[in-house]
């Protein structure tokens, strides 16, 4: 393939891909009382790397991310499920959540919920699948 | 408002039609696309279009929208975008691996006799 | 243990996600699948029995009470088909050991079963018919991956249709579950149930019952809807074959008989005569794919279409004889079918060729092999005292005594052309001259007949135990008899 001349979508990359990250991870935080979420946070981030792949290539991508996506799904799903299972050990019902306000320093008063670690694994699953599909098709070309 | 969302849907339905019964694999795959962003909007204007703020969260609210079809959009969603990334993979599998991407040229005979 | 009902599903989701991990070491594969599918097996014996002793078991996931949260409900029907599934892929991986390539096995084919595991126990479990959708699609993509592996071209050629096909019967259970939701405002199955008794089923409810046949009959293969099954269900191996033949078009028999029992149940008059009529032709399309093909799997295939015009009939009876029947003859032809096909997998080891001209005097050399396949050809025909005689017997008698006599007239007429279309293998498969052999797996047929045999004898084991199991089925038929049973059970009023 002839190589093209994309100087302004690879210096875009470089500055924009962190702001993309960021505010995936703002995205994902803020699923916690209103929209946003595991789901639309992992697939803004994964957006930003298909941004490096569109770029850059496939090989860029590894030398930033060394990451096997397959495994990363595989993490979500067993984190997701096993904070659902969690609540077997207390009798509970599956995927009852339990939460508490605790005194953190700095950042005061917080709740924190089981439900955000349900939500990691989300964003996981979702980054893993949506990169293995892309990789797929990049592969074979 | 639900009337012209109806319309909208219907003229979804017909594009999605059309392109299933096409020839071409690539043109197929939008079909189902189509047909899936289709089915999305029913869902949603099903429970009627109502402006109002969102229940629970605050307290006295008189006029909220019902919540729960937006759950069951979403979820269909994430269904349709994950079906839809395995029949693209596996369209463009059949592509290189038949080599047409022309239903009716894939009409094998292997097997059948 | 209040989540009993979940460990079903649970145990194989939990299994599928560990088996990710490590998709290249077949044995730790072969090992963790196998136990843990006897664990499911294990859970769904506990739910039955716990059933048996208190009744209907239900869990609210998330602590949401129902009607709002979603709710999994164990009726008896719902367990015993779990168990059936549960007990039907503990053998069926066994069974692949032996018979699949090694080449599939590294593509994630145990984490695909197992999640193939997840979606029909979810859907024979769940008690929200939006989360019966999610479940469905759990079990429909990990169908996807099984009916591609491998990626021969007659595979990737019918997996694109039968991907296309059920994208469109997808679509169009969520467009009846949209319309089911604008006119009752819930999901809950047994709070949807009790909002169409209070208004007495309008004509629209009849609209949607319609739809809801289309959805359940795309995915079950009946009458006019099963064009595509023959040609997918061909292409991949056979222990994949095996799975989707025991299972998949049961789900959406399931999903018929418990839409039309606990919702559309005031106007049967016509949503029940079509269902009927439809069950009936599916029976003959059956019998005439069933004659005609001189393949082995097709001849099998074909026999499927015709087990679910039968169930369906019964169904469509709607007296507590006739569905009792139905049942019966479910959860039968779950474990014969998945028999059929191992045995059928075994022949195409040993000959390389699933066509019968290719085959002949097998049972010289394999008596076991051909008296295994005699005895379960007499019991997918309802030979006494085979499991299959009970079922059909008491659909039979409940469609007399509705005074139908077309249906039961030809569900006795089809058994005698079951009975010969399976015999046409065994004569011409284990009788006649033995021809040179061609499979490159002859060496394991011995392996793969064992867990074969298993499953044939849990087949005989359920007919001639048929008076002990009876209980089960009567208990099973109750909250489908009478729906308030089912509704109490749920919404604890």
């Amino acid at each position: 393939m002839k190589k093209t001349n994309d100087v302004i979508l690879q210096t875009v990359t470089k500055i924009i891909t962190f702001m993309i990250i960021l505010f995936s991870i703002d995205l994902f935080f803020s699923g916690h009382y209103t929209p946003g979420g595991g789901f639309i946070g992992g697939l803004m981030t994964a957006a930003a790397l298909l941004l490096i792949l569109l770029a850059y290539d496939i090989k860029t991508l590894q030398v930033i991310l060394h990451v096997d996506f397959k495994l990363m799904t595989a993490t979500g799903l067993l984190i997701a499920i096993l904070t659902g299972t969690g609540a077997l050990l207390f009798n509970e019902p599956f995927l009852k959540h339990a939460f508490d306000y605790i005194n953190l320093p700095i950042l005061g008063e917080t709740s924190l919920h089981t439900a955000v670690l349900f939500d990691i694994g989300v964003y996981l699953v979702v980054i893993g699948v949506t990169m293995t599909i892309i990789q797929t098709i990049g592969e074979s070309e | 408002m639900e009337i012209l969302m109806s319309i909208v849907i219907g003229i979804l339905f017909m594009c999605a039609t059309y392109l299933i019964l096409s020839k071409s694999l690539l043109r197929i795959i939008f079909g189902t696309l189509i047909i899936s962003h289709a089915v999305h909007l029913l869902v949603l204007t099903m429970s009627g279009l109502k402006r109002g703020a969102a229940p629970i969260l605050t307290d006295g609210v008189t006029a909220y929208t019902d919540p729960l079809p937006q759950a069951l959009v979403l979820t269909a969603i994430v269904i349709a975008f994950g079906v839809t990334a395995f029949f693209l993979v596996l369209g463009f599998r059949a592509y290189q691996e038949i080599g047409t991407d022309n239903m009716d040229e894939m009409r094998g005979t292997e097997g059948n006799d | 243990m209040i989540n009993l009902p979940l460990l079903p599903i649970l145990i194989p989701f939990i299994t599928a996600a560990v088996l990710m991990f490590f998709p290249k070491r077949i044995k730790a594969q072969r090992t963790i699948s196998i136990i843990s599918s006897l664990g499911a097996v294990i859970a769904s014996f506990v739910l039955i029995f716990t059933i048996r002793q208190n009744g209907i078991q239900t869990v609210n996931l998330g602590g949401w009470d129902a009607p709002f949260g979603i709710t999994l409900v164990s009726d008896m029907l719902s367990a015993l088909l779990v168990a059936a599934t549960s007990i039907i892929t503990l053998f069926v991986i066994w069974f692949s050991f032996y018979y699949m390539d090694e080449g599939h096995e590294r593509h994630y084919y145990y984490v695909a079963v197992q999640f193939l595991l997840v979606g029909v126990n979810g859907a024979f479990t769940t008690g929200d018919i939006f989360n019966m959708f999610v479940f469905f699609e759990v079990m429909l993509i990990s169908s996807y991956v099984l009916i591609v592996l491998g990626g021969k071209k007659e595979q990737l050629r019918e997996s694109f249709k039968y991907v296309l096909i059920n994208v469109i019967s997808s679509a169009l259970f969520v467009i009846a579950v949209a319309y089911l939701y604008s006119i009752v405002g819930t999901l809950n199955m047994a709070h949807v149930s009790e909002r169409i008794a209070e208004i007495n089923q309008p004509g629209i409810l009849t609209v949607i019952a319609i739809f809801f046949l289309l959805v359940f009959g795309l995915k079950g293969g009946i009458f006019p809807l099963y064009f595509w099954l023959p040609g997918s269900y061909k292409a991949p191996p056979i222990p994949i074959l095996a799975l989707f033949g025991a299972l998949l078009t049961k789900v959406g028999i399931y999903a018929i008989i418990r839409t039309y029992t606990l919702f559309f149940y005031h106007d049967t008059g016509y949503t029940h005569m079509i269902l009927g009529v439809l069950s009936m032709l599916t029976i003959v399309v059956g019998v005439i794919g069933a004659l005609a093909y001189r393949d082995v799997k097709e001849i099998i295939i074909y026999n499927i279409i015709i087990a679910v015009g039968v169930i369906l009939y019964g169904v469509s009876v709607m007296t507590p004889e006739a569905i009792e029947g139905s049942i019966f003859y479910l959860l039968h032809d779950m474990i014969i079918k998945a028999a059929l096909f191992m045995l059928a997998g075994i022949m195409i080891a040993i000959v390389g060729s699933s066509h019968l001209k290719d085959m002949g005097g097998l049972i010289k050399e394999y008596p076991w092999v051909g008296w295994t396949f005699f005895i379960a050809a007499l019991s997918l025909a309802g030979i006494p005292p085979f499991s299959g005689f009970v079922g059909k017997l008491l659909i039979v008698q409940g469609g007399f005594r509705a005074e139908e006599y077309i249906g039961p007239g030809l569900i006795l007429l089809s058994s005698l052309l079951v009975l010969y279309s399976v015999m046409k293998i065994f004569t011409n498969g284990f009788w006649g001259t033995p021809k040179e052999y061609h499979g490159l797996k002859a060496s394991m047929a011995f392996k793969l007949w064992i867990p074969t045999a298993a499953v044939v004898v849990i087949a005989i084991a359920y007919g001639v135990g048929a008076e002990a199991v009876r209980p089960f089925i009567t208990q099973a038929v109750e909250p489908l008899v009478n729906p308030a049973i089912y509704i109490e059970a749920v919404l604890k009023e």
